[in-house]
């Protein structure tokens, strides 16, 4: 019986611990892997220090589709999250998130208020971007012979024999497969707009799909690499870059065609922690903050005044510079993402892409 | 199954081809589970054998593996090993963490599946039990329903009666996962009422036993076998259980299984298989003392094994 | 016993005929029995057949083109309640006049005043791809919108006018519909409202439930093939050896099924133990690794591997009581080892076979983290595509359209089951 009771104690006690609610807390939802471990550090740790309010870290695929099933459902549980931006004006147009008012963001050290220092297209009725990345494919150096340098190149398994790995979603691979095609950035999303033109991005697709491994978690595509499971993949850059840099993979970025975005924190209707939220976004986004989340991963800060202030990697000796997509090496046929395309048409073209994967 | 001697030559080789067959079919099914082992112990961070782990050189085997199961999450994992290191691992560590939730809930729902399986077992197995085939079918279904269609069905229920508003931490996962126990309590007890002689019970109530000290004093010693290995089905049922969790669980209900599809998803690093590795030993553990359970049961019975 | 005592009611010695006393006597039984049972009844009530039916209910009612439920105050506003008046009036296959723009105009007025336009829209953009758009950007000009409206909101998209359209509002302005299962079968409602299927390259659930039947089937007739000879090995050999031996049955039983997911990974990955095996003996070039993860046979030998215990347990509980003095006795009579099996043996064995088909069968049918895990694309069930449904496209009545679809067939299996061999027969190790 004493056993008994003891087991039942200790039961209770742990139910307790794990249970526990600090006051003062604030669910922050990103993508996982080496992008969260970049805000944890830049962001959360600073921010907890600085506030004392505790920052729980979770992940997702992608945070916009657990924040629309939480506000649907009238069940959330998150207060920040990480999208990209056509689910951020997507989920705004829906209402299910707070409005963020701009006033609130820091002006840049020297004065310049924060609607002028972000970068065009940054601040949104409700949300504030704090990265420009970018969807682009990268390769493993001891797999592939030869070099890639074109996107056509992996479309090409001819000449780079072996299996590739895409994001199971239309939403990048259809304009890539476009350019890849031979359509240039700058006509990708009116031929996109057009039944002939997802006609041929599909058909692009087609050429290739008995070889494509699909990943979900933006985690998978540096493992995939490494592990020899595919030898090229379209990756998002900034774990690529981590994968090669702090863990001395063989994995090389490739530029050309590459697809850039931007990152936005919003926050849920509905949100347990609403003023917390903002606080936290509002700190997150100063000029120093963004410069530092650069140091641990090579994601372009989306302020003006943080871009000089970018430096090196936290190992001390790699410039961050040349590894951002927007460094102008890395720009020369590069695609700025339409998110008005993808607020209109991803419901549409992901019901089309999983027939497509399907059949 | 010994040849017997008549056997002509083309049947003592069908019978060795026999065995051989089987012998591959038994390797099929026990090898997968034995491979985790010897890997999860590997010093790099590969999935296969390397040279150094097959001539069994000890430098290519480590506990790194297990010692991240300790250090991941945590917020000093590089401090010296101290009591406070101690203390950092049990509140911060992720598995540690995901432990701990899977056994809280796995202990409240086993209690609730067992207790509530065993009363009803015990009605189940009356003779003059009403409309008694369609109530076993029903509270069998959650076992054959699939799982997907149990957790979209909760995910709807819960959220149009915010269960997470009730302020009681685990209580959707934990209810769930007493449904989806429940019929293996049912089925491991009313196999142990098979062949249970009423005239026990009888005999005890015509010596003056009231209902409750016949089943503590009867009924109960005989079928608390059958009780006992429903109730680790149960807990086992729930221990692994992931689909309920990632579709109703809170996003701090983090359990083994979970935190497992996560790490498979994203990073397949040893790691996962030295928890694999451990939750084998465990069911290893479990098998054992269900066997057991089952020839005491067959023992106390006067069931002799065939 | 006289003739007369027998025409009389037989008595108890409180003078109540035997029959009545029995009978009550009996129902009492009946009740206390039944009063076991009831918490349990109750509680699987509340928490497996409630959520079920609910689900049920949202497969064929959606009110997301009727009704705005504000998230944080939990006010509920009717919406498109002018289009909704305008289509009562006019019967299905009326041309949308002026009357019915100027409802539609009112209507994305309100929605804009809610931020409800969004999710409107994408209620018709279920059924109608490209509409979400529409809803959108009408709300967001609908203040600008001056009559005549037909004019002005054609003038915003001209596919507003799209006759198809407007069948798909009338039918979602109700709560009510039948679309969620149309659709789950790869059908939709044309303009006149009649029921046909959509382009071909947008089927894909009719496909899926195909490949989950051949998948499951190939499965069971795996595990059956695998089973047999080991369960008769188990049926045949002396207790202490097969006790024994069904170690190795039993402990993948229970096993974590994500431990054995992840061994399978392990070994099949083309990186993996086989692989490399396969490579080392020389039996394959580096080159030619094998893929047989993240498609169909990853599926396929992960899943019987998983189900194969479900398999040999109810063949081994058939076989262990067939007495061998029969297959003797056919053999003394002259029959040919084969045909003594054929002909004696195995007909004694076919309930457990039915027992354990069906088992296999029911469980991989619903199956969804293995074929998640190492599925790929081409190895995904129709599981996998409500949990898509659920968590990615949160198109939820679909979800729940597909899975009362599954369900309706498992249940069907399971009363075969029961029918066939019974629910109490269902042992576990």
């Amino acid at each position: 019986m004493k056993l008994r009771t003891a087991l039942l104690a200790t039961v209770f006690t742990m139910g307790g611990v794990a249970a526990a609610q600090a006051e003062g807390e604030v669910t922050v939802m990103s993508w996982g892997g080496a992008y969260t471990k970049s805000q944890v550090e830049a962001y959360q740790k600073p921010f907890t220090a600085e506030t004392g309010i505790k920052v729980n870290s979770v992940d997702a695929d992608n945070p916009a589709t657990p924040i629309k099933a939480q506000v649907e459902a009238g069940n959330v549980s998150i207060d920040v999250a990480d999208v990209e931006f056509s689910d951020a004006v997507r989920l705004c147009d829906e209402g299910l998130l707070e409005p963020i008012d701009v006033a609130m963001l820091p002006a840049a050290p020297d004065g310049t208020s924060a609607a002028d220092d972000f970068i065009e297209g940054a601040l949104q009725d409700c949300a504030v971007a704090n990265i420009v990345w970018s969807t682009v494919y990268a390769y493993n150096t001891t797999n592939v012979e030869g070099t890639p340098t074109t996107i056509a190149d992996f479309y090409d398994t001819a000449k780079f024999p072996g299996k590739r790995g895409m994001r199971k979603s239309a939403k990048a691979n259809l304009e890539m497969a476009l350019m890849a095609d031979g359509v240039p950035a700058g006509e990708v999303y009116e031929l996109l707009g057009t039944d002939e033109g997802v006609d041929r991005a599909f058909a692009k697709l087609d050429t290739i799909k008995d070889d494509i491994v699909w990943w979900e978690a933006g985690a998978q595509p540096p493992q995939l690499l490494a592990d020899g499971e595919v030898v090229m993949s379209t990756a998002y850059n900034g774990r690529i870059f981590n994968a090669a840099v702090a863990e001395n993979q063989p994995l090389e970025v490739v530029w050309d065609g590459q697809i850039l975005d931007f990152d936005l924190f919003v926050v849920p209707k509905g949100a347990p922690n609403k003023e917390n939220a903002l606080k936290f976004i509002a700190f997150s986004t100063d000029t120093k903050r963004l410069a530092d989340q650069a140091s641990w991963i090579s994601y372009g800060p989306a302020r003006k005044s943080s871009g000089d202030m970018v430096g090196k990697f936290m190992d001390g000796k790699t410039d961050m510079k040349p590894h951002m997509p927007t460094a102008e090496a890395n720009l020369k046929n590069a695609l700025v993402n339409n998110f008005e395309f993808w607020v209109d048409e991803d419901a549409e073209l992901n019901e089309r892409f999983n027939a497509w994967l399907a059949n | 199954m010994a040849l017997p001697s008549y056997a002509t030559t083309g049947e003592k080789i069908w019978h060795y081809t026999y065995l051989t067959i089987c012998s591959l079919i038994f390797l099929f099914l026990i090898a997968p589970i034995l491979i985790v082992i010897p890997l999860s112990f590997n010093i790099e961070p590969y999935f296969t054998f390397t040279k150094k782990m097959l001539s069994l050189d000890p430098t290519g085997y480590s506990m790194r593996w297990y010692d991240l199961l300790l250090t991941f999450g945590m917020i000093a994992p590089d401090a010296p090993r101290d009591a406070s290191w101690w203390a950092d691992a049990w509140e911060n560590a992720k598995w540690i963490n995901a432990a701990k939730n899977s056994i809280i809930i796995g202990f409240f729902s086993t209690v609730i599946a067992t207790t509530l399986g065993t009363i009803a077992a015990l009605g189940l197995s009356r003779p003059e039990m009403p409309f008694r085939r369609v109530i076993m079918a029903t509270l069998i279904s959650p076992m054959i329903v699939p799982i997907i269609i149990v957790a979209t069905g909760l995910f709807f229920f819960y959220s149009k009666i915010s269960i997470q508003d009730w302020g009681i931490p685990y209580l959707g996962v934990v209810l769930a996962h007493a449904t989806l126990g429940i019929p293996f309590v049912i089925i491991t007890v009313t196999a142990t009422l098979v062949g249970f002689d009423h005239s026990l019970s009888r005999a005890a109530a015509s010596l003056g036993a009231g209902p409750t000290r016949t089943f503590f004093k009867i009924q109960m010693p005989l079928i608390l076998p059958g009780v006992i290995s429903g109730a680790l089905f149960a807990f086992v049922t729930s221990f692994d259980e992931v689909v309920v969790v990632l579709f109703v669980g809170g996003l701090d209900e983090q359990t083994i299984p979970r935190q497992m599809w996560n790490g498979i998803r994203e990073q397949i690093s040893p790691a996962i298989l030295s928890v694999a590795t451990i939750l084998v030993v465990i069911s290893v553990l479990l098998l054992a003392t269900v066997e057991l359970l089952r020839r005491r049961s067959e023992r106390l019975r006067g069931v002799t094994p065939r | 016993m006289s003739d007369a005592a027998a025409n009389q009611p037989l008595k108890t010695a409180d003078g109540i005929p035997l029959k009545a006393s029995l009978a009550r006597a009996e129902s009492r039984a009946r009740r206390k029995a039944f009063l076991l049972v009831l918490p349990l009844l109750a509680f699987i009530l509340i928490t497996f057949i409630a959520p079920i039916g609910q689900m049920l209910h949202q497969s064929f009612y959606n009110e997301g083109f009727t009704v705005r439920e504000d998230v944080v105050s939990g006010k509920r506003t009717p919406i498109m309640v002018n289009l909704k008046q305008w289509f009562d009036e006019n019967p299905q296959g009326s041309e949308p006049d002026e009357a019915a723009y100027a409802a539609l105009a009112a209507d994305l007025l309100h929605l804009q005043e809610l931020r409800a336009a969004g999710s409107a829209g994408t209620r018709i953009n279920y059924e109608r791809s490209g509409s979400r758009s529409m809803f959108t950007k009408g709300a967001r000009n609908a203040k600008k919108l001056e009559p005549p409206y037909k004019e002005a909101i054609l003038d915003l998209d001209d596919e507003w006018s799209d006759p198809e359209l407007w069948q798909v509002m009338r039918d979602a302005s109700s709560g009510y519909t039948i679309n969620f299962y149309l659709a789950a079968l790869d059908r939709a409602k044309n303009a006149d409202g009649e029921i046909v299927m959509v382009d071909p390259e947008r089927q894909v659930y009719v496909k899926l439930f195909i490949r989950t039947l051949v998948l499951s089937l190939l499965i069971t007739f795996l595990t059956f093939i695998l089973g047999y000879p080991i369960a008769h090995l188990l049926a045949t050999l002396p207790l202490r050896y097969s006790n024994l031996l069904m170690i190795l049955v039993l402990l993948p039983f229970w096993t974590s099924l994500l431990v054995r997911t992840t061994s399978w990974m392990v070994l099949l990955q083309s990186q993996g133990v086989v692989n490399d095996a396969l490579v080392a003996s020389g039996l394959l070039g580096d080159e030619n690794r094998l893929q047989m993860m993240y498609n169909q046979a990853g599926t396929v030998i992960a899943m019987t591997h998983i189900l194969l215990p479900f398999m040999v347990l109810p063949l081994y509980s058939v076989m262990r009581p067939i007495n061998p003095s029969y297959v003797r006795a056919a053999r003394s009579l002259g029959a040919t080892s084969f045909t003594a099996f054929r002909r004696v043996y195995f007909p004694q064995t076919i309930p457990g076979i039915g027992a354990g088909a069906l088992l296999v069968f029911i469980l991989s049918v619903g199956y969804y983290i293995t074929p998640a895990l190492v599925g790929g694309a081409d190895g995904q069930l129709i599981s996998n595509l409500i949990a898509f449904h659920m968590q990615k496209s949160l198109n939820w009545s679909l979800a729940a359209a597909l899975a009362a679809l599954l369900l309706g067939g498992i249940l069907i299996l399971y009363w075969l089951y029961d029918r066939l061999v019974g629910i109490d027969n269902l042992k576990l190790g």
